[in-house]
């Protein structure tokens, strides 16, 4: 039988088993999330999917549906809080979205925008990162890169590679590269990985194919993020 | 080195580089001959260290020029050795109590090229410090008593007398003991494991490492019996690479218990279980004291704390189940088996019984390990360690809660205190800004990097911290301050993201005129007349 649980006053219902996110998901309720990616085990690192279940904070990707939840989920509340999140990862890069390649077609700054972000609000951490265009096909901007860690995953299981791993540890963690030198160019990383596009930023990037779509045609700018997960 | 251990262990490069970049003490180059590390504790700091490390460095300066890979001096955070502040370790081994005579003596040996086995004793001599005992410590336990009293009664009376006691962990967290251990008890499948968590990383703390030198075999005795009781044959006890020191006399007591027959093999005969515990060394990093951190890093990896539930009693170590205690609550458990629950009873309060061990250090006489029931007052405590004109208290370490004078009525206990296990004092003379700035750093450079709330809300909290230290800090910001904390408060994936901020919260509310001072206000009536002189525009906007 088929249970219950209410998400900003509607009922959904959920299979034993089934995280919150998943839950709403099937039934066509948008719950922002960065990390989280439907095929993914979850993974619970960038907070952008907290939600209040019973006035509790916690992450709807890791917290199984269960009779008797009341959860908040676009509230003015939870939505303000997400956005600080969100927020916290444009200052802790260096995001150029008026210049970048992925603008338009990325997740980061699509759920700014569906969260309604006009200003950095925190203090930018100017961090130095490197950037690697040492292969032909897949350059990585680390500058962009929000530590999501779904290319190691994505890498690991679905291109059986193991091309990365997220290393170090506070504001130094990055994302690693596995040969010997650390760059991508001794790596048999192809473009068409299932690490490159599972990326929901600008970090992991396709060559040769950049602005293909000018600015007003790309997927964003058509379709809130909110809608287009369910367009499919 | 770091491909060919890649090729030895069949692991990518990568993940050796990630292991090493994230424990504090591994690094890809070799080790200098002699490598300080001086404990960054504000209680390290009062007592002078930054002007140690100086001395020692303008003493060692020609021999670095010359040959960097004959000294290098570094830092590190707290090291567990607050009552002999200010301390460091020299290639693992302890230098307390330091002083610019010693500091003198230490650069002279150095200079020589004088290996560490000949540097003399005293230099390395941690004395134990334990100055207030109650119902544990005045205790004897005989090796195997409260073994004996498992094999007559059997685990389910056990697990019901641990029950009637209500033994709360003394980790932190203070969750019941007999319910977790029941809880490991009841899986019916697969090799279980009990686990030490040595980790006592929380700076200021140093009450578990007074128990591994002092009452080791009580631990084992513990864990032993957590054993039995959930049917476990395989222990470990998670050691921080700070205390390394321990190892060999550790070894040495546990040899002594399969020699006697308590451990080991010899258990098998004695009581009908096989159980040998085996002791695994940190690698510097303070998020390794959390749980499933600590599993995940006795597992060989990054400690990143994992997605709970499930609990490491269901799915722990290499997803057995397990138990993982702190070395206090293993020594209680035994204590209370052996001796029966009535007396622990009779101390304490409603929900916190017994009694519990506190690590005193920073502005008092008699820094040290003090024994006392629930339900002391702060400020009794205060007295009984000789402090006075006491600015406030740090108790439970930097993530616990810093106290003015107004709540030295407070009680130790779970109800209100939580299950701290130190107290800092701060006298009159300093400055509380430097306190929550030195605990703010501690927590940026601690941070495992896992969720963003922590990883970039410690870097901007410490930079705040940092500027209004330096009287820069405007009002306005003051805002920015606690919406980060509250951003880890509520949305950190663990315990050291939700707690990082609460001496921040304490400083900006219980000690509203220290943050007066601090705040810049220069130019503050520009701003107002700006504001002023905007408000045409502004209306002109509105309309
Ligand atoms: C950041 C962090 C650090 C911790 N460090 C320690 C520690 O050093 N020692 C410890 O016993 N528990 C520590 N804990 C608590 C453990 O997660 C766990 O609750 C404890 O080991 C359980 O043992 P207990 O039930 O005996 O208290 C820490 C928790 C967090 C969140
Ligand atoms: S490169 Fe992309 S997918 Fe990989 S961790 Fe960074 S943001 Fe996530
Ligand atoms: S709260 Fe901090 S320490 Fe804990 S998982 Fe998040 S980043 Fe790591």
């Amino acid at each position: 039988m088929n249970k219950q649980i209410i998400i900003d006053g509607e009922v959904v219902t959920y299979r034993p088993g089934q995280t919150l996110i998943q839950a709403a998901r099937e039934s066509g309720i948008y719950i922002p999330h960065l990390c989280y990616q439907p095929g993914y085990h979850a993974i619970g690192s960038c907070r952008v999917c907290m939600v209040k279940v019973n006035g509790r904070w916690a992450s709807a990707c890791t917290t199984l549906a269960a009779e008797g939840q009341v959860i908040d989920n676009r509230t003015l509340e939870v939505d303000a809080h997400r956005k600080q999140i969100v927020q916290m990862l444009f200052v802790e890069g260096n995001h150029y979205c008026p210049y970048c390649e992925k603008s338009g077609e990325c997740d980061l700054q699509a759920t700014a925008y569906e969260l309604n972000m006009q200003e950095d609000h925190f203090q930018h951490l100017y961090p130095h990162r490197s950037l690697d265009t040492s292969h032909a096909e897949v350059w990585l901007d680390r500058d962009r890169c929000i530590l999501c860690g779904l290319c190691v995953q994505a890498s690991a299981e679905q291109d059986n590679k193991h091309l990365f791993t997220l290393g170090g540890r506070g504001t130094a963690t990055q994302l690693l590269v596995n040969s010997s030198s650390g760059q991508l160019g001794e790596t048999n990383i192809s473009a068409a990985d299932e690490a490159v596009a599972v990326c929901p930023v600008g970090a992991l990037m396709k060559k040769q194919s950049i602005y293909s779509r000018r600015s007003g045609e790309r997927t964003y700018d058509k379709t809130p993020i909110s809608k287009l997960e369910f367009k499919a | 080195m770091i491909v060919s251990i890649a090729n030895e262990y069949s692991v990518p490069v990568s993940e050796v580089r990630a292991i090493i970049d994230f424990y504090h003490f591994l690094s890809d180059k070799k080790n200098a001959d002699y490598h300080f590390y001086f404990s960054n504790n504000i209680i390290d700091k009062m007592a002078h260290s930054d002007l140690l490390v100086l001395q020692l460095g303008e003493r060692l300066n020609s021999i670095i020029q010359q040959d960097p890979s004959r000294v290098c001096l570094d830092e590190t955070s707290c090291i567990g050795l607050a009552d002999h502040a200010p301390a460091a370790l020299v290639n693992g081994r302890p230098l307390p109590a330091l002083n610019p005579q010693s500091i003198e003596e230490v650069a002279e040996l150095v200079a020589l090229g004088r290996p560490l086995d000949h540097w003399p004793a005293h230099l390395f001599q941690v004395r134990t410090r334990i100055c207030r005992r109650s119902w544990l410590l005045n205790m004897s336990l005989p090796p195997g008593e409260s073994l004996l009293s498992w094999q007559t009664k059997g685990s389910a009376t056990i697990l019901q007398e641990l029950q009637a006691s209500q033994l709360r962990g003394r980790g932190g967290a203070g969750f019941a003991t007999a319910l977790k251990w029941r809880s490991c008890e009841e899986q019916h499948s697969g090799e279980k494991y009990v686990i030490c968590n040595a980790d006592e990383g929380e700076p200021g703390t140093f009450k578990d490492r007074v128990m591994l030198s002092e009452h080791s075999d009580w631990l084992w005795e513990g864990m032993t019996l957590c054993a039995a009781t959930v049917g476990a044959s395989k222990g470990f006890l998670y050691l921080r690479a700070e205390y390394a020191y321990l190892l060999p006399q550790l070894e040495t007591s546990l040899q002594v218990r399969r020699d006697t027959g308590w451990l080991g093999a010899a258990l098998k005969e004695r009581l009908g279980f096989e159980f040998d515990i085996q002791i695994v060394l940190g690698a510097g990093a303070y998020i390794c004291g959390e749980e499933s951190a600590l599993l995940e890093s006795l597992e060989g990896k990054r400690g990143i704390p994992r997605i709970r539930p499930p609990f490491p009693t269901i799915s722990g170590y290499l997803r057995q189940p397990t138990v993982v205690n702190n070395v206090e609550t293993f020594i209680h458990a035994a204590a209370i088996i052996s001796k029966g629950s009535d007396s622990f009873l009779q101390l304490g309060t409603t929900q916190s019984k017994g009694t519990q061990l506190l690590s005193i250090s920073g502005d008092c006489q008699r820094p040290g390990v003090y024994e006392y029931a629930f339900g002391e007052t702060v400020e009794q405590i205060l007295s009984d360690c000789g402090a006075d004109e006491v600015q406030a208290v740090q108790i439970g370490g930097p993530s616990g809660q810093l106290l003015g004078p107004q709540s030295f009525h407070l009680t130790l206990g779970y109800e209100a205190l939580g299950g701290s296990g130190s107290l800092m004092i701060f006298n009159h003379r300093r400055s509380l800004i430097e306190v929550v700035n030195n605990f703010t750093n501690f927590f940026a450079f601690e941070s495992c990097g896992f969720c963003t709330p922590c990883r970039v809300g410690t870097a901007l909290n410490q930079r705040m911290l940092t500027r209004l230290h330096l009287k820069q800090l405007r009002q306005h910001e003051i805002q920015l301050l606690e919406e980060s904390v509250r951003l880890m408060q509520n949305s950190s994936h663990c315990g050291l993201g939700q707690s990082a901020g609460n001496s921040i919260l304490n400083l900006l509310h219980d000690f509203p005129e220290t943050v007066e001072q601090l705040l810049n206000t220069i130019g503050d009536d520009n701003e107002a007349r700006l504001v002023q002189a905007l408000q045409p525009a502004v209306q002109l906007r509105k309309s």
